[in-house]
């Protein structure tokens, strides 16, 4: 059985088929946003998306459709760096901030030091650890069970 | 370190992609200057997420000399999916994302102590060098749609996910 003409998802109207009812693709690409399927496989391409979404339990497969249209898009307007330019450009972010955090500690240190009572904030300037690309890992996220 | 100009494959043996995907590694194969036979894992993941007809698409859309940090950065992200179906290399984007904001809050904090030092110092404020949020440029393939402001030191091109 398969969905009629009329309501096929996004994904077997650009690939001009027939939407069958168990279709891995319609509930993640509706057919009103045709766009989201077209850059998804423009990159990707149909199969490996549906092979991936296949390997996935069926809770995580919104979640991971999102996140390829989002790299999608990143790689359509940078066809060079896509995503990873954005993860480069934060972990530079990152990277200034603490710098600027460091400095500004040092000026409050020679306050600090130049005076006798003054009574000082409890604040704590925490310190990250720049992770590199090669670095990076998965500790934001809960395990899939 | 590989030659974008290099039209043909510097090995004797065919490049990883051509031995992945059993066919003749031939002179100007787009592929070869970029994915050396010592490393298979490379192709591996981005066929494996792009597809290789996928990738070589993209590259002959490249020009040569970008060529070498198209493919590093594809198979960042191929590698990146590869560990994580679901987010790939936006979850590190996400998990980076929230570490500005909370740098940021630092620095504000930081920023608002020292201003308080400087008073009680009966210093001008105006003379005591006090860092701005950090304020850099998106990446440039996002062009300038992207807004800034003082305490906002980054955006992101798009909203994530």
């Amino acid at each position: 059985m398969s969905n009629p003409i009329s309501s096929r998802c996004a994904a077997c109207k650009y690939l001009r088929r027939r939407c069958p009812q168990d279709c891995i693709f319609s509930p993640y690409f509706p057919s009103n946003d045709p766009q989201r399927f077209a850059y998804v496989h423009r990159i990707y391409g149909a199969s490996n998306v549906g092979k991936l979404l296949q390997q996935l339990p069926e809770r995580a497969r919104s979640e991971a459709t999102e996140s390829l249209y989002y790299e999608a898009l990143c790689r359509i307007q940078d066809p060079v760096y896509g995503c990873a330019g954005i993860v480069s450009w934060l972990q530079q972010q990152i990277h200034d901030v603490e710098s600027e955090i460091a400095k500004t500690q040092a000026e409050i240190t020679v306050f600090l030091n130049s005076t006798v009572n003054i009574s000082e904030p409890n604040t704590q300037y925490s310190r990250t650890n720049e992770q590199g690309m090669e670095n990076l890992t998965n500790k934001h996220k809960e395990p899939l069970q | 370190m590989y030659s974008s100009s290099t039209m043909t494959s510097t090995y004797n043996s065919p490049c990883a992609a051509c031995k992945f995907l059993r066919r003749k590694c031939l002179p100007g194969c787009i592929f070869a200057p970029y994915f050396p036979p010592e490393e298979p894992q490379k192709f591996a993941n981005v066929h494996k997420i792009f597809g290789a007809s996928n990738v070589a698409k993209l590259l002959n859309e490249i020009p040569p000399h970008q060529r070498d940090d198209a493919v590093s950065s594809l198979a960042y992200e191929a590698e990146a999916r590869v560990r994580d179906p679901v987010y790939g290399c936006v979850g590190a984007i996400s998990f980076l994302q929230r570490q500005v904001e909370r740098l940021q809050k630092e620095l504000d904090a930081a920023n608002a102590d020292l201003i308080t030092y400087a008073h009680n110092n009966e210093i001008d404020p105006s003379t005591s060098i006090i860092s701005t949020s950090v304020q850099q440029p998106a990446p440039s393939g996002f062009g300038g749609g992207v807004g800034f402001s003082r305490r906002s030191a980054y955006a992101l091109p798009y909203p994530l996910p």
